[in-house]
């Protein structure tokens, strides 16, 4: 087991080397460059800026200089905002994603699982259909329409909760409760649906009637018989699940005034801020592939029939 | 093998009948079986698939899934209380402990995230709360040792699949008994596993019958096994019980065309004309939705008479616990009213 986590880990390494090549290129080859919207520049002044971020030189040199400084750490300046580089930017603004992404997680996971098990159970009952009607909803309204409509209510007419801003900024810790729970909606629904059908055919198995027959309650059998089984598929789903929402949604950002990572996915990609593209391309890969690593281990902690040698 | 003369019944189950709602109808899976078992006893229960032999094991433990299921009549009497009708958390102190089950396939029957270990060890305190965890493992290791697991005290902290088919229906059974239950249903439990191995289990079913005095109801469709290991055997027929005699008795004289043509059907390795050596009953089991009153085996069966066509035989006794449910031992005057009633019954 510890030979096959150091493996693991190790082999991260040549995946994000390859995901940074590709993205490095990729960037580039789209059409315009990060000072294509400037107004006409003189040739002069055109050339000495790209001489400053070295985008005279050939695309070898480039890659090769901009490989050297992630090695050391350092994911370059960004080609937009002058006098900041981009460890600045995600540094900065990570964290906060990661806080509102662990809040609405956490949220879609205990009402997610719970709503699920629950239907699963009560199969064809009210609350059957309660919990899959509200799961559908949350599947298909979008977010920018979940979010207004909650802060219309909690903020707007009750006054309970303040409609926007984040707690570092000084406006309380009331403030992560609207966007978390609006991010939390669609995955709610997702991982709700997920344990209902998955604790449903593992309630069918051989070895649930099994436990039946040796006399035990219902309730012991499912959180004693029938959940490792039925989680597995839910874990599966929380690898890429996590990744993505811990690295920010730009709609939640907006509406809420949230300061984090999720905007710089679009506007790096507009402005075509290739440093910067790419700096956010490899902190979601990286938070990525350890997300599908730490599922991995917990999958062979949930079954015993999978070893990793 | 023998019977002993004065045994108590430990299992009456009077007119049972489970039904199950589909959307083409309803399909009347067991439909007035009634059988007894007495202490230390082996009942066979054959049949072919599809005939209710397993449901009709489900239904005493009242573990037909419902919906669909329902059981909608009959009794089940587990020394003299009719358990159809006790409350579910009663039902719950008797599965396991006083009736046990054994089923098809040890293969996915058995947890496969949990320590055998932690399965045994529950089903025990659970029937025996005053039981600790150690007193409750060293009975647990004494199970698996009874049963002919090798080494249990290192093998119970091992997972299923660790376990081969034989050895994890082992375990099932040191489980099914690790409360002296006194009834133990076994469904089919050698059908999953390859021939030397069902010698093997069905010798220790056998062997455990005989030691803890298990009354024990075997489900199967392998005559085979019933001739070798029960002292009494119902053949079922869709839904119902056809006949039902001393296993000795079945084999020698059976009453039912489709006993006969069960035992015709068994393969013969000494008969010495190849072309006849096997035998096979004709037709289908029939589509037990919506079955109209008849004797259901009369289109396959050889000796159908008219009334066959229209009315379900009454039981018959032959003697000597021999019962048949068949029209070839009703007199004629019987038959003669029961069709006309039939027929009339039909007009209107």
């Amino acid at each position: 087991m510890t030979k096959y986590i150091i493996n693991r880990l190790l082999g991260i390494i040549p995946t994000l080397l390859i995901i940074i090549t590709l993205s490095f290129f990729i960037v580039r080859v789209a059409p315009g460059g990060p000072f294509a919207s400037e107004r006409n520049l003189p040739e002069v002044v055109k050339r000495n800026i790209e001489a400053k971020y070295h985008m005279d030189e050939p695309l070898i040199k480039q890659y090769g200089r901009y490989m050297f400084d992630i090695i050391r750490g350092d994911l370059g300046p960004s080609f937009k905002y002058k006098d900041y580089d981009v460890n600045y930017y995600i540094s900065n603004s990570l964290p906060k994603s990661i806080v509102l992404g662990i809040c609405a997680m956490g949220l879609a996971l205990l009402f997610g699982i719970s709503a699920g098990i629950i239907a699963a159970v009560r199969q064809n009952t009210w609350a059957d259909y309660l919990s899959m009607g509200v799961a559908v909803i949350g599947i298909s309204v979008p977010l920018f329409v979940i979010a207004p409509v909650l802060q219309l209510i909690f903020a707007m007419k009750l006054n309970w909760l303040p409609t926007s801003g984040w707690y570092t900024t000084g406006e309380g810790y009331l403030t992560i409760i609207l966007p978390a729970v609006s991010l939390s909606f669609a995955y709610f629904a997702n991982i709700a649906r997920l344990t209902r059908s998955s604790m449903l055919e593992t309630l069918r198995s051989d070895y649930i009637r099994t436990a039946k027959a040796k006399g035990m309650k219902n309730s012991t059998i499912i959180y004693k018989h029938a959940m490792k089984g039925a989680m597995l598929p839910i874990v599966s789903y929380l690898g890429p699940a996590f990744a993505g929402i811990i690295t920010g949604s730009i709609v939640v950002e907006q509406i809420f005034r949230v300061p984090g990572l999720g905007k710089f996915f679009v506007q790096s990609s507009f402005n075509r801020d290739y440093t910067l593209i790419v700096g956010v391309v490899i902190v979601y890969s990286l938070i990525l592939v350890i997300m599908n690593f730490i599922v991995d281990i917990v999958y062979a902690q949930l079954d015993p029939r999978i070893t990793y040698k | 093998m023998s019977l002993k003369p004065n045994a108590k019944a430990v299992l009456e189950v009077k007119d049972l009948k489970t039904y199950f709602k589909t959307d083409d109808g309803i399909v009347k899976a067991v439909d007035g079986v009634s059988f007894t078992v007495h202490e230390g006893e082996t009942l066979g229960i054959v049949g072919e698939s599809g005939s209710g032999k397993s449901v009709t094991n489900l239904s005493i433990m009242r573990l037909i899934p419902s919906p669909p299921g329902k059981i909608v009549g009959g009794e089940v009497l587990f020394e003299g209380e009719d358990i159809l009708k006790v409350s579910e958390s009663e039902m719950r102190d008797i599965r396991g402990d006083k009736i046990s089950m054994i089923f098809q396939d040890p293969m996915t029957s058995l947890n496969p995230f949990l320590k055998i270990s932690t399965q045994m060890i529950e089903t025990i305190r659970l029937h025996n709360p005053q039981t600790d965890k150690k007193e409750a493992l060293a009975r647990s290791i004494e199970m698996l040792k009874l049963v002919g697991i090798p080494s249990p005290e290192k093998r119970i902290y091992s997972y299923p699949h660790q376990f081969s088919g034989g050895m994890r229906q082992r375990v099932m059974i040191a489980q099914a008994l690790s409360c002296n239950a006194q009834v133990l249903l076994a469904d089919e439990p050698t059908t999953a596993l390859d021939v030397t191995i069902q010698a093997q289990i069905l010798e220790l079913i056998s062997e455990i019958n005989n030691k803890m005095g298990t009354a024990v109801i075997l489900v199967t469709h392998d005559l085979g096994v019933v001739a070798g290991m029960c002292d009494k055997v119902c053949v079922m027929y869709a839904g119902r019980i056809v006949e039902t005699a001393l296993t000795d008795d079945l084999y020698a004289k059976p009453a039912h065309p489709y006993t006969e043509g069960l035992i015709k059907s068994v393969p013969r390795m000494d008969t010495a004309n190849k072309d006849k050596r096997l035998f096979s009953i004709e037709g289908q089991p029939p589509n037990v939705i919506d079955l109209p009153p008849c004797c259901p085996f009369h289109p396959r069966c050889h000796k159908a008479m008219e009334v066959c066509k229209h009315a379900y035989p009454p039981e018959k006794d032959l003697g000597n616990q021999h019962e048949v449910a068949c029209w070839l031992y009703i007199d004629e005057e019987t038959k003669k009213q029961a069709l006309q009633d039939a027929t009339q019954q039909e007009k209107a």
